[in-house]
């Protein structure tokens, strides 16, 4: 086990799996970093440095420096995957999604089955999602609810810097689009990961963050931190919480989700995505569906509000959910009836 | 050179503002006061006011994500601007867009932009609405104009935003402000065929002009010509594209590894439009040394004011969050 942060973590899985299998290549904005200027190639790595020194070791072909055009990244890469490679393209922002989303929706998540199931397209694409820096609301979104109502798409959203070295190796190495979620307020977060250069964490399974019996808090990506803060403060006051970390959103681990319920009898979904239409009523409808009988209180959800990402500090914290928001919802749930 | 006093002393005031405007936001981001991401525009100020001092309200803007040299000189109000880059609730856009979501839209100006490229189909849509209402008494349509950088250029609705307006031949302008860089990569790299945006442009079938972007005489009287073809009903929209420079990083906090050795010394000695400015007005014996410095000093105070205002200014509050979403829902 070495500790590393998240964005380590990252890096260093994409450069094994480039070491080990000739077909990966890395493509995006300034991966490379600095092509045409007098700095060079690496000048910068990436503007996460999740790719810092993949260019001086693989080179030109394999490290792809794009322009500022998103639907040719995403594109390119259905169009490597589909022709034999195994493709990790970074947008720079999750938001830019909205640029690009026709190669996405309506190629790479189809390609497969309009073909008759006669394509792999073992494509990867990375994107730093979230708020939390102020960069209102084209820089800011979850876009959770979008990737994780396509089908044909797997969606990979990891809390910790193990689970992004292990999501991420089973992505590049899974044979399906995988689009994979990096919260940008994660990459400095530190953590142990694995040694072992094959260490994957195979999609829909969940991880069981904190263990309790009274609640059930699910959440992703970042959102796992604020409900693991929020049930330790509340194990304080004797309220056993279950912190169900979803990982992969597609596929869904069901089982975890109902299981806890079932046990519980109580659901808080903690979602940083918009609540209309999006996982955390995608998750309610869930627990609706099969896990009525359970049911001791309405499930509780812990979303922004109806609106864009404001920019303003005072604005953003009162958009996001915080760990006291999820702690309220936890203690909302055990006081109905 | 045909501009009188006023208009030579209206043109630098322009710039000095949103020069010193940017150095003191590059000084105040230091404190931790300002949050966000901010992107300087200092270096190419004879573009943005060569371009708009020639823009009446009608005519309407679209900038980007480095935008707050196109919205100073199209008119927006400096201190509102720096209140809602501080985030305040008394900013121009109540704090809910920031440095890159500056908008005026009674002043023309239809909004910074945080996505790449996405301006200039807006600013087409504003030309195509300017085509309908037709020309004035004049006979001229007021123009819409998009701002664009090199690396903008090579977004999929750029290429898409200039087809149709030679499809629509809406009075629509593409300014292309190549300052070298798209973040942190090379103009010479991403720019494919020959390195020019302008030709690109052409190649959609439109006029094109260029000229040098540090220099605000040749922005200002390339542009008149610009302005004075796209002005003609029926003549469509064309583009111009200005060979500029930028003086801090792609953001602020960018530590600009790629630039080359003594490369912003030599821009800053070389390139900059201000010191052009001045050496060619005071040459030319068109204004005076001390005419000049006279604007430096009321245009510092000016900023200074604009801060202090803006450390005073109201916060948002919590509720505001839910504000304009909608009008009604
Ligand atoms: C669609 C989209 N892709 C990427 C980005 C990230 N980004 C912001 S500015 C920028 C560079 C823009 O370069 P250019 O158009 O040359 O303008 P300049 O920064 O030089 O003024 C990039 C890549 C973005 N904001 N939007």
């Amino acid at each position: 086990m070495a500790r590393m942060m998240y964005r380590d973590a990252i890096r260093n899985t994409i450069f094994q799996e480039m070491q080990r299998d000739e077909r990966v290549v890395v493509l995006g904005e300034d991966v490379a970093g600095g092509m045409g200027t007098a700095g060079g190639p690496e000048a910068i790595g990436g503007i996460w440095s999740t790719s810092t020194g993949f260019y001086e070791a693989f080179g030109p072909d394999r490290v792809i420096d794009t322009p500022i055009s998103e639907s040719a990244i995403m594109g390119a890469a259905g169009g490597l995957a589909l022709a034999g490679k195994r493709p990790v393209a970074e947008i720079m922002f999750a938001d830019f999604i909205g640029v690009c989303m026709d190669q996405l929706w309506n190629q790479i998540a189809k390609f497969r089955y309009m073909f008759g199931g006669k394509s792999i397209c073992p494509a990867v694409i990375r994107m730093p999602v979230g708020a939390g820096y102020n960069a209102a609301a084209q820089h800011s979104q979850m876009i959770s609810q979008f990737v994780t109502n396509m089908p044909g798409i797997k969606v990979a959203m990891p809390a910790t810097p193990a689970d992004a070295c292990g999501l991420l190796r089973q992505a590049i190495r899974d044979d399906d689009p995988v689009v994979f979620l990096e919260h940008k307020f994660l990459y400095g977060m530190k953590g142990e990961v694995p040694d072992d250069p094959d260490f994957t964490i195979p999609f829909g399974h969940a991880r069981l963050a904190r263990a309790g019996q009274d609640v059930t808090i699910v959440a992703t990506g970042m959102m796992v931190g604020y409900a693991e803060t929020a049930a330790d403060d509340l194990a304080q006051d004797g309220i056993g919480c279950d912190v169900i970390d979803l990982r992969t959103t597609s596929p869904l681990d069901e089982e975890a989700i109902l299981d806890s319920v079932e046990v519980t009898g109580r659901a808080v979904i903690v979602d940083e995505a918009p609540p209309r239409c999006s996982l955390a009523t995608d998750i309610s409808s869930l627990i609706a569906q099969k896990a009525f009988a359970s049911l001791r209180a309405p499930v509780e959800m812990v979303t922004p509000p109806h609106t864009p990402v404001p920019f303003a500090r005072e604005l953003e914290s009162a958009y996001l959910p915080s760990p006291a928001k999820i702690a309220a919802a936890v203690r909302k749930s055990l006081e109905y009836r | 050179m045909q501009l009188n006093r006023e208009a030579l002393t209206r043109a630098y005031r322009q710039m000095k503002l949103i020069r010193e405007f940017e150095e003191r936001l590059h000084e105040e981001i230091q404190t931790g006061e300002i949050a966000g991401f901010t992107h300087l525009y200092s270096g190419q100020e004879a573009v943005a006011v060569g371009v708009c001092e020639h823009l009446t309200e009608r005519d309407k803007i679209v900038s980007t994500h480095r935008g707050h040299g196109h919205c100073l000189a199209k008119g927006c109000d400096l201190g509102g601007m720096m209140k809602e880059i501080w985030g305040s609730q008394e900013g121009l856009c109540n704090g809910k867009g920031g440095s890159m979501h500056i908008a005026d839209i009674d002043k023309g100006m239809l909004g910074a932009n945080g996505i790449v490229g996405a301006g200039a189909p807006i600013a087409v849509g504003a030309a195509i609405s300017s085509k309908i209402d037709g020309p004035d008494a004049d006979g001229k349509l007021a123009v819409s104009i998009a701002f664009s950088g090199d690396g903008a250029c090579n977004q999929g609705t750029t290429f898409e935003a200039m087809n149709l307006a030679v499809v629509t031949k809406a009075p629509a302008i593409f300014v292309f402000e190549n300052n070298h860089y798209s973040e942190h990569t090379g103009v010479d790299y991403a720019v494919g065929t020959n390195k020019d945006i302008a030709s690109r442009a052409e190649a959609f079938g439109m006029k094109v002009w260029r000229a040098d972007g540090t220099d605000f005489f040749a922005v200002h009287d390339t542009f008149r010509e610009v302005l004075e073809y796209v002005r003609v009903p029926g003549n469509g929209p064309a583009a111009v594209e200005f060979d500029t420079e930028r003086f801090f990083g792609h953001f602020e906090g960018d530590p600009q590894r790629y630039r080359g050795d003594g490369e912003l010394d030599r821009l800053r000695a070389e390139r900059d439009c201000l010191k052009i400015f001045r050496a060619s007005v005071t040459g030319a014996k068109l204004l005076e040394d001390v005419d000049l410095d006279a604007i430096d000093t009321e245009s510092l105070k000016a900023i200074e004011d604009a801060v202090a205002a803006s450390r005073a200014a109201a916060r948002p509050q919590p509720e505001n969050v839910l504000e304009n979403v909608y009008i009604s829902y």
